[in-house]
């Protein structure tokens, strides 16, 4: 599986990605500084260095996970991607992305839901996404993922004084294809709420109960409902067996009013 | 020239808001959903999802709640308030459809996850249990109907089905109100320590139940005034203990969960989080309990329906927590919902009210039943006619 890794100790913030990403998904150009509809890969600054923000293509995506129409796919190669076509436009994958990734055109009345599908396309042409082509530093590495993660261990554990001793998306909601190491600084810009696990275990750990919990729950609404019913029939016929003796002791009682008694019962 | 029908001021309310919501419901079609709210990037959901649909499913639970009341437990005395419940919910359910039209980008797709699957997904569990369920409320409203115009071997048909059904209604509601809760489950950072928990979907399943039963109380209340009739008082007496028992039990596994995960120790008060928790807790549940549990609150009919009020609204602050609230607390970002969402709420609502009304109108909802004439509620003369139409 492929993956990519950005060395943020080699980044000079050219923008030679940002522009390469534009320019390959067509879209226009526009100053903001955010992930957006129209940004699918920015730089951000931080102290004297630059971070690349995107899609990490988690190993284990909580976007594909809650997609209900399976628009979001995990390919065996690596990247997540995007069907317009089945998308129902719900963006439960923009509140579930741990690292809130996804972006939405809310401008139009067509929206489509905006990431980075790590120029698919181009892998199944056999050529590297259009940041890592256009990268001229060798900040942005793509390749075989095991083969990056140890190119960057290695890097992490040569230079200590330069790197932090984290590679991001190592391990982080599971595992991400896309792998960043960097000077401590930058590596500090991370959000420390996202957790270790896989998030989709989360919710299958419910969802994988519901044929056991429907079983359970459907036999003992018919048990339930068989034995009151039961219950029901035999009170029943226990009265109707009194009523019948009462009725001999009324009519030998004659004389007597039964009949508010009867009402009351 | 002001149109006659327009003066009775119910009307004229109405046509307001309906001219506001129309209005919204240009702005969303045509322009999309930015120009229509404050839906972001940092928000993608807001009070469509939050009430229309969360609130809505919820409020609707009195019909699968009641109805194995009646027909599973067989407790007679709920009886009466069987029909109008399935009728809410069946209402309830068709608005709940049409605000996830206003809500999904692609609402002409709705029907995308019948032959797109994705069993991973609650969206898809949603999604199911949502058509499932409305199709089984047809199915139980449509006896109405079928009573109605008198046709007797369809109405035959439908009362013997009327167990399967509400074996298969309590199966779905129990499915589905969970499910908005695993909604949640998968965003452990974003959600707030006070409302995520693995617990949601026992929690929302449990919470439904009760204001379920509040929203029977309160609408047989205001059937009774608005058609005349007499409120079946054993059966609300019944429902608001339920209640009662229903929200405690929420109550003890809300604080036991809460005091597991540690979020109770962090409470602070400078936090917005924890007032609105305080809020939620206090008005939804624990004055609801004290209310429903205590008998002279019970036996006076202002304070029952009160009381079944305040569950609500607390149940719609947990739900609203739960949606935005959380979230907001923990990304820092505010979301406010804009003039025409809250429009296109309104107008939903207002629909559904007027559907009711018709409903009970001229079908046989609001099943007669013995009044009651030796009893009277608290302060009030013993004659039917004192709580007639106030
Ligand atoms: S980063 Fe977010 S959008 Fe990208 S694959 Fe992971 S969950 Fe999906
Ligand atoms: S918005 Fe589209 S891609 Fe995202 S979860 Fe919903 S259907 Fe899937």
């Amino acid at each position: 599986m492929y993956g990519m890794l950005f060395d943020a100790s080699l980044c000079v913030g050219c923008e030679s990605c940002v522009e390469a990403c534009r320019e390959k998904n067509g879209l226009p150009e526009t100053d903001g500084t955010q992930l957006s509809a129209d940004r699918f890969s920015i730089l951000q600054e931080e102290g004297d260095y630059y971070l690349r923000r995107q899609c990490l293509h988690c190993l284990e995506p909580s976007c594909v996970s809650v997609c209900p129409v399976a628009a979001l796919q995990k390919k065996p190669e690596g990247p997540v991607t995007y069907d317009f076509d089945r998308c129902i436009g719900c963006r439960y994958c923009m509140v579930a992305c741990p690292f809130g990734v996804p972006r939405y055109e809310w401008s139009s009345a067509m929206p489509r839901v905006r990431k980075c599908q790590m120029c698919y396309d181009r892998l199944c042409d056999g050529q590297q996404p259009a940041c890592a082509e256009a990268c001229p530093t060798g900040a942005t590495l793509f390749g075989d993922r095991d083969e990056l993660l140890a190119e960057a261990r290695k890097r992490v554990a040569n230079d200590p004084d330069t790197y932090a001793n984290h590679i991001f998306g190592e391990k982080e909601a599971g595992g991400t294809s896309f792998l960043v190491i960097g000077p401590p600084e930058v590596m500090a810009a991370f959000d420390p709420r996202v957790p270790d696990e896989a998030l989709p275990e989360k919710t299958w750990a419910v969802l994988s109960q519901i044929p056991t919990a429907v079983g359970i729950a459907g036999t003992a609404l018919m048990g339930v409902h068989w034995i009151i019913r039961r219950r029901m029939t035999l009170a029943k016929q226990r009265l109707a067996h009194e009523d019948a003796e009462a009725t001999v002791n009324t009519v030998s009682l004659a004389g007597r009013e039964p009949a508010t008694e009867e009402v009351e019962r | 020239m002001i149109p006659k029908v327009l003066r009775n001021p119910w009307v004229a309310l109405t046509a307001i808001i309906f001219a506001a919501g129309g209005y919204s419901t240009y702005l969303r079609f045509a322009k999309g959903l930015g120009a229509s709210t404050n839906l972001s990037d940092q928000f993608p959901w807001g009070i469509w999802i939050g009430f229309d649909v969360l609130c809505g499913v919820g409020l609707a639970a009195g019909g699968f709640t009641i109805c194995a009341l009646v027909h599973i437990l067989r407790l007679k005395k709920y009886a009466p308030l069987a029909r109008p419940a399935v009728l809410t919910a069946f209402i309830g359910y068709v608005l709940v459809v049409g605000g996830l039209l206003f809500d999904l980008g692609h609402p002409w797709r709705i029907w995308h996850p019948l032959v797109m699957w994705n069993p991973h997904s609650v969206m898809f569990e949603v999604a199911w249990c949502v058509m499932a369920y409305t199709t089984v409320l047809a199915a139980e409203v449509s006896v109405l109907f079928f009573e109605k115009f008198r046709m007797r071997r369809m109405t035959k048909i439908m009362h013997a089905a009327t167990l399967p059904l509400s074996i298969l209604a309590v199966l779905l509601s129990m499915l589905h109100q969970s499910s908005l809760g695993s909604l949640f489950l998968i965003v452990p950072g974003r959600l707030h320590e006070l409302w995520y928990t693995p617990l949601l979907p026992l929690l929302f399943f449990t919470s439904a139940m009760g204001a379920g039963l509040a929203v029977a109380i309160v609408e047989s209340n205001l059937s009774a005034r608005g058609f005349g009739h007499d409120l079946p008082r054993p059966a609300l007496l019944g429902a608001a203990r339920l209640a009662a028992g229903i929200l405690s039990l929420y109550l003890v596994i809300r604080f036991a969960d809460l005091l597991r995960t540690g979020a109770l120790l962090h409470l602070r008060f400078d936090e917005r989080a924890t007032w609105f928790f305080l809020l939620e807790i206090t008005v939804g549940f624990v004055i609801p309990i004290i209310y429903f549990a205590s008998p002279a609150v019970l036996h006076n009919r202002r304070t029952l329906y009160r009381a079944a009020q305040l569950c609500l609204l607390g149940f719609i602050i947990n739900r609203l927590n739960v949606s935005v609230t959380g979230f907001e607390v923990v990304s820092g970002h505010t979301y406010v919902p804009a003039w025409t969402e809250v429009a296109v709420t309104i107008t939903i609502i207002t629909a559904g009210v007027w559907a009711v009304y018709f409903a009970e109108r001229y079908l046989p909802v609001l099943e007669a039943h013995p009044a009651e004439p030796e009893w009277r509620w608290k302060g009030e003369p013993a004659t039917k006619l004192a709580w007639r139409g106030a």
